[in-house]
């Protein structure tokens, strides 16, 4: 790393960011926004699951729900990415072959990154090896927490290299960082790193993806755009669990980034169950009606 | 700033558009509204009505009766029999009661009135309904409590009400303004004449139905409308205690010398020409977000607006370019669509007004940037804008503007700062936007405003008082100050 970084950086007020979050969420997506919107969402999903119960079995069901979510009716998009651990992506990848679905691996010691370097390098290179096209690492929030900034932004450096032409997520596990100024200044230390895009969460540590979060996560890469021209993704993951808070993240890329974000290769959801949602939401607006949940095919 | 043509920019063009929202509930706006006097609607005695329009159509929309000095006679001489005869001497915990039922009733017809006060005035259903609406009810909340509990407000000093109140009440939040003059006066005891402002008396109308639900004795609340005369007349009544006035200086000043040498007690609050204080360390999209929503809440249309932006010269052209970009965004239009952020301009006059004085902007030299966004074809509409290379000398600079446009300038020190924002003859209001806690006390006490938020604007509370140094008027409103307006004090 070639620059002294100072914390903190650009400072963000708490209340201003949550009263600005809550701001989109008055938007009112209505008729034919809601049902663009809700395929949107579709379309960046990292369908994902990631328990230590997983099989080959779960991973097959996943991959044929990431395919084709919904009956063709619908009219439904494929999801962005199916999201696994590394013992299941060579599964995943044959199921999802010809697919043009990518598959991405956790990797790094996932979730809590307490591992030396070299092996959560080797995890990376494994994932790779197994047919991962995006990788979605751990930074080592113990090391951001002492204020070893300078080892956080070497260790994404070298997962970048290992990486290639891999896509590089970097989970920031926003809820053990705790505050909004450690997550711009986190933001800009992954982005000066290399990542391609910065992720809110594990799944595994509560809050994980909240909407203010994601808000200084957008402001981030914005910045970092308006200042470089190069454009960094943003995906919240883990708690989004209906159609609703999906459109209410939608406004808030739309009115804070512009039209660029609003793309799977810019914004993802990482998510497990928000899928069901958001297909009885697209099927209540084809049918005119509420659908029984049991009607809809589970990932 | 497009010095650089190919610097990257973001585009908001029409991803995700939203498709129309407007709020369904719909109110039946009468044709002909009489005046509210000893508790029932009665016609003028002069006959008269005026028209009321919708400014996002520009078209009538009601007629209003015009209150003549023998409907202010009436009006008054029914306050004061109800101050005589029912209000006055009610046991203050039952006038806490009637205040209580009032405020629940307003909280189960928020949505209509919310939906009223934006086709007659023009500001977003999003603003009535989750800003003026709760506030409303949250004033008769607050004051029904106090009610039975004003000896703990002045330890030591035995407050009694002052009689009967004439309170002469603005355009931009009508309903809103109505609470914040009716509530204290009754929880205090005593009785009111309420003037609307002729754009906006339909709220006010509808408030007075609410009070006869809730069997609030005649008289206690009246309500004459008309336009400017009405309110001179009414000030002038000889049978008045107090008179609360919340409008234009110019307007408060001639009030002020009508009420000189009577017994007449006067609270004013009046304009505004607040400075928003950006310094470097900010946290800046916050501060952004302040500055949007300082100037460009219920259209500008507001006393206490950021109007005057003074950021940091070390950030300025960086923060230039975002409140540009975020201009982009604010969407302009119809005031029922629940994502309009900017609705319409609430006159045809006030329109008139904002124009001459961003012409007068233009002329002077400073540099106008203003949202490109489409605006209606009917009714009375302005873009939203701001100012840069505005100098203190700028009539943009100086005069109340009361509308979507904001005028920036910068300084380079803290006490130039200080001495910038006090550069006028007003004193309503300020932001102070810093990450440094002192900072923002030492600024605080320096800036003669009575209102300051520090990285916020525009929070408003029942419990915290409202009002002004210099020409922003006196007296307070809210809080326990706001109950000294309402009282005559054992030793006073």
């Amino acid at each position: 790393m070639s620059v002294f970084l100072k914390h903190p950086v650009a400072p963000v007020d708490s209340v201003g960011v949550e009263a600005r979050a809550a701001f989109f969420t008055k938007r009112s997506l209505k008729n034919e926004a809601k049902a663009a919107a809700l395929r949107l969402a579709v379309s960046m999903m990292d369908l994902t699951t990631l328990e230590g119960a997983d099989t080959k079995g779960k991973i097959t069901q996943l991959c044929r729900k990431a395919r084709q979510p919904m009956e063709k009716r619908y009219g439904c998009p494929p999801c962005a990415a199916v999201c696994v651990y590394p013992n299941l992506v060579a599964h995943a990848v044959k199921e999802l072959k010809g697919s043009g679905i990518p598959v991405a691996s956790v990797a790094t010691g996932f979730p809590s990154g307490q591992y030396p370097l070299d092996l959560r390098l080797a995890d990376t290179r494994h994932a790779l090896g197994e047919g991962a096209e995006e990788i979605d690492m751990v930074i080592s929030r113990g090391a951001f927490l002492e204020g070893d900034f300078v080892r956080v932004f070497d260790e994404i450096a070298a997962v970048k290299e290992v990486c290639g032409g891999a896509h590089l997520k970097v989970i920031f596990e926003t809820g053990e960082l705790q505050t909004y100024d450690h997550i711009r200044f986190m933001g800009q230390l992954a982005i000066e790193a290399g990542a391609d895009f910065i992720k809110t969460s594990t799944g595994k540590v509560a809050p994980a993806a909240t909407l203010a979060v994601t808000l200084v996560m957008v402001e981030t890469v914005r910045d970092h755009f308006l200042a470089t021209g190069r454009h960094v993704g943003v995906k919240p993951a883990g708690g989004i669990r209906t159609a609703k808070e999906a459109l209410h993240y939608l406004v808030m890329v739309k009115e804070t980034a512009g039209d660029d974000w609003l793309r799977p290769d810019r914004f993802r959801f990482g998510a497990s169950s928000l899928l069901l949602d958001v297909e009885m939401q697209i099927a209540r607006m084809e049918e005119g009606r509420y659908q029984n949940a049991e009607y809809f095919a589970k990932g | 700033m497009k010095s650089k043509q190919s610097a990257p920019d973001l585009t908001f063009a029409r991803a995700l558009d939203y498709a129309p929202a407007p709020e369904t509930f719909r109110v039946n706006v009468r044709k002909r509204y009489d005046l509210f006097l000893d508790g029932r609607f009665v016609a003028p005695k002069s006959g008269k009505y005026f028209a009321s329009v919708n400014p996002a159509t520009g078209r009538r929309h009601a007629l209003i009766a015009l209150a003549g000095k023998a409907d202010l006679d009436a009006a008054v001489k029914s306050a004061r029999r109800a101050f005589e005869t029912t209000w006055g001497p009610m046991a203050p915990a039952e006038r806490g009661k009637y205040l209580f039922r009032i405020a629940r009733i307003i909280q189960e017809k928020s949505r209509e009135l919310a939906v009223l006060e934006s086709s007659d005035g023009g500001k977003p259903i999003r603003e009535s309904r989750d800003f003026d609406l709760p506030l409303v009810a949250a004033h008769f909340f607050h004051h029904a409590g106090w009610a039975d509990k004003l000896e703990f407000a002045f330890p030591g000093r035995k407050p009694t009400p002052l009689g009967v109140a004439a309170q002469v009440i603005p355009w931009n939040f009508p309903l809103l303004m109505a609470a914040w003059k009716i509530a204290p006066a009754l929880a205090c005891g005593n009785t009111v004449v309420l003037k609307p402002a002729e754009t906006t008396s339909l709220t006010a109308l509808h408030l007075a139905e609410i009070f006869q639900e809730a069997d609030l004795p005649p008289g206690v609340v009246n309500v004459v409308t008309g336009a400017g005369d009405t309110g001179a007349a009414l000030v002038a009544h000889p049978g008045v205690d107090k008179i609360a006035f919340t409008g234009s200086t110019e307007v408060g000043k001639r009030i002020a010398a009508a009420v000189a040498g009577t017994k007449k007690r006067l609270t004013l609050e009046l304009g505004g020409k607040a400075a928003n204080l950006v310094f470097a360390d900010a946290p800046i999209d916050e501060a952004v977000e302040g500055v949007i929503s300082g100037i460009y809440f219920n259209q500008g249309h507001v006393c206490c607006a950021g109007s005057r932006l003074l950021v940091q010269e070390s950030i300025h052209d960086e923060f230039v370019a975002r409140l540009g970009r975020r201009l982009r965004t604010l969407r302009v239009g119809d005031p029922l669509d629940k994502n309009t952020d900017i609705g319409a301009i609430n006159s045809k006059e006030q329109l008139g007004r904002i124009t001459a004085l961003i012409d007068s902007g233009i002329e002077e030299g400073a540099r106008l940037h203003e949202s490109s966004c489409e605006l209606p074809t009917e009714g009375y509409w302005c873009r939203p804008c701001f100012f840069t290379g505005v100098t203190p000398a700028h009539r943009i600079a100086r005069e109340e503007i009361f509308g979507p446009v904001l005028s920036v300038m910068s300084f380079r020190t803290p006490s130039e700062a200080v001495a910038k924002a006090n550069d006028t003859c007003y004193g309503l209001s300020a932001g102070i936007w810093t990450d440094k806690g002192s900072r923002i006390f030492k600024i605080a006490s320096q800036l003669k405003a009575g209102v300051i938020w520090a990285n916020s604007y525009n929070q408003f509370d029942p419990t915290s008082p409202f009002g002004g140094y210099k020409e922003s008027g006196f007296g307070r409103e809210g809080g326990r100050q706001g109950l000294t307006g309402y009282v005559r004090l054992t030793g006073d």
